[in-house]
């Protein structure tokens, strides 16, 4: 069991009548994994949390935490497993501490030793006799993950955990996120924002109106991104034959008098000495996607990358 | 069973950190106390219910002839009040989605909750039973007893044979309650549910005075709140609570047996 990964979901289908929300789904988080969930807005991220936590019944496909499916293994699927929907929500008519013991009876084994733990580490310590009712959203998102933590979990999936923060409260949360994982906890964090993902995460996928569009390492995501170039040369053919002669350039595309390519930094920075060499002169050499943003503005819009952005660094 | 125990510890804890539940079991306590006071400062009375001419009599004739009264929609309302909320009231919190993501299966939880609403329910006859019997001894003595075959019956045994109508008082009650929970769990919405329940038993009042309806009558639900008459015969008539036995089996199972099978399969989005 302990081979199995954190999170495996095969053919992932949510259907609501006509509308797709998941759309054959196949997730890999590996163990040790910080893993991105991004996609914009209503792209199908919490349902597909929800169907991995067992709350929904997806129409097809499988999702297997630790190689099991809630859907067979109901309760047991979630051993070693906790984590949050949209909100972590709690009974606002008692105090943070009773939501806690509350939640702890309803875990096996029962949780209760760790509760004053879970309150000091994230910082609730002095509200938790206080009615939920009372906490601010900031404080409700820190007793859902002290909540989850509650369950000594080895994955942990947290759902825009971010989300309607203050920035100090964003910063203290991405600072949990990152000592949780430095403690050897997987974490799949869902997110549509792509600084957030770009701090915390090793690897990411991208899903778009219910599809995985990318996943892989971010590293390779942020190479990908960073190295496609427009070349706007005078004599384009005879770049197009210096470009096809340079090793470490690839994808090269020559379309209405500008050449595309992709390349790494060492590589272009061979093209321009070999341009000068050559004697081709050049106006502009723009590295295209500047960010991830854009790449995954372009993966999630189908078209924004395609279009000339103004870059920031003309070489 | 453990599992079901520690869930059931706080299924209890949640309604009572909820105002309803205190009306509900507020009223059950009011309602016999303010009966007897008017009945101690004005003459006349109830003569036409059973036991109702006796009411003077003996404190043991007050806890009767109050479920009489109740029953046709007082403690149908304050049970509805809160069987109606039971699964409903995680929705209204969206903490169903907190609590199904932790060790408990879905039918513990259901488990769980259906026994916070049978312990609620409960707890509203006794209340009313034993306030009503308090208050009518202190009114009135605690005397022998009139059974509605007019022989008298001793106080002690007077008390065995309340102690027993209430049991089969709160079956039709526990059916009205197992209704709610149903409708908690399809509609998830408290208000509806309260309602709806409260509906099903007056509809059930309903059929059984209605010209026509007398063959099925002695099978409405309504109709078995006056099951307890039987042991208030001389000799006992075990006709009547034997069928209310039966018949609430069924009046409580399959509402219950229909909510546990959407409890368990239900998608949990957005509650």
């Amino acid at each position: 069991m302990s081979d199995a990964p954190p999170v495996e979901t095969r053919g992932l289908v949510k259907r609501y009548g006509d509308i797709v929300a998941v759309d054959h789904v196949d997730l890999s988080v590996e163990a040790g994994d910080v893993f991105g969930y991004l996609g914009p807005n209503g792209a199908g991220k919490t349902t597909s949390l929800r169907i991995m936590l067992g709350l929904i019944r997806p129409s097809s496909g499988s999702a297997r935490l630790f190689g099991r499916d809630p859907l067979i293994d109901g309760a047991k699927a979630l051993d070693g497993v906790a984590g949050f929907v949209e909100a972590p929500r709690f009974y606002p008519y008692l105090s943070g501490r009773r939501n806690l013991k509350l939640l702890a009876d309803y875990d096996e084994p029962a949780s209760r030793t760790r509760i004053d733990e879970v309150l000091e580490l994230v910082g609730l310590r002095d509200r938790a006799k206080d009615r939920v009712g009372g906490y601010s959203h900031g404080m409700r998102q820190r007793l859902g993950i002290a909540a989850a933590l509650l369950r000594a979990p080895r994955l942990l999936l947290l759902d825009e955990p971010t989300t309607g923060l203050d920035p100090a409260g964003m910063r203290d949360m991405r600072e949990l996120v990152r000592r949780l994982a430095g403690e050897g906890i997987t974490i799949l964090l869902s997110s549509h924002l792509l600084h957030e993902v770009e701090e915390l995460c090793n690897r990411v996928a991208i899903i778009r109106r219910g599809a995985i569009v990318y996943q892989g390492q971010l590293r390779e995501l942020l190479n990908r991104a960073v190295t496609t170039y427009r070349l706007q040369a005078l004599e384009p053919d005879r770049a197009r034959s210096l470009l096809l002669a340079e090793s470490g350039v690839g994808d090269l595309r020559l379309n209405g008098g500008a050449l595309r390519f992709s390349a790494d930094e060492d590589a272009v920075a061979r093209v321009t000495v070999a341009l000068g060499q050559a004697r081709i002169a050049f106006t502009a050499l723009i590295p295209e996607t500047t960010s991830l943003e854009e790449l995954f503005l372009g993966m999630t819009d189908g078209e924004s990358s395609d279009h000339d952005r103004p870059s920031a660094v003309a070489v | 069973m453990t599992a079901v125990a520690r869930v059931y510890r706080w299924e209890i804890t949640k309604p009572l950190a909820q105002k309803r539940t205190y009306l509900g079991l507020g009223t059950a306590i009011a309602v016999p106390i303010i009966f007897v006071v008017v009945l101690v400062l004005h003459s006349g009375g109830p003569n036409d219910v059973p036991l109702g001419r006796y009411i003077r009599d003996t404190g043991l004739a007050v806890p009767f002839v109050v479920l009489f009264f109740m029953s046709i929609w007082g403690l149908p309302l304050i049970t509805a009040l809160v069987a109606g909320d039971i699964v409903a009231s995680e929705t209204h919190n969206g903490t169903l989605k907190t609590i199904l993501t932790r060790s408990r299966e879905r039918g513990a939880v259901f488990a769980g909750k259906t026994l916070a609403t049978a312990t609620y329910t409960l707890a509203l006859v006794l209340a009313m039973g034993l306030v009503g019997l308090a208050a009518g001894s202190i009114a009135w003595g605690f005397h022998p007893l009139t059974s509605l075959s007019g022989t008298k019956v001793s106080a002690g045994h007077g008390l065995l044979l309340l102690v027993a109508s209430l049991a089969v008082y709160a079956l039709p009650l526990a059916g009205i309650a197992a209704f709610g929970v149903l409708l908690s769990t399809v509609t998830r919405n408290s208000a509806a549910s309260v309602v709806g329940a409260l509906m099903w038993a007056l509809l059930m009042q309903l059929l059984g005075v209605l010209p026509g309806t007398e063959s099925i009558r002695p099978y409405l639900l309504g109709t078995q709140f006056e099951a307890w008459h039987g042991f208030l015969r001389t000799p006992v008539d075990y006709a009547p609570v034997t069928r209310a036995l039966w018949l609430c089996a069924l009046y409580i199972g399959l509402p219950l047996i229909a909510a546990y099978l959407v409890f368990l399969r239900r998608d949990v989005a957005g509650d």
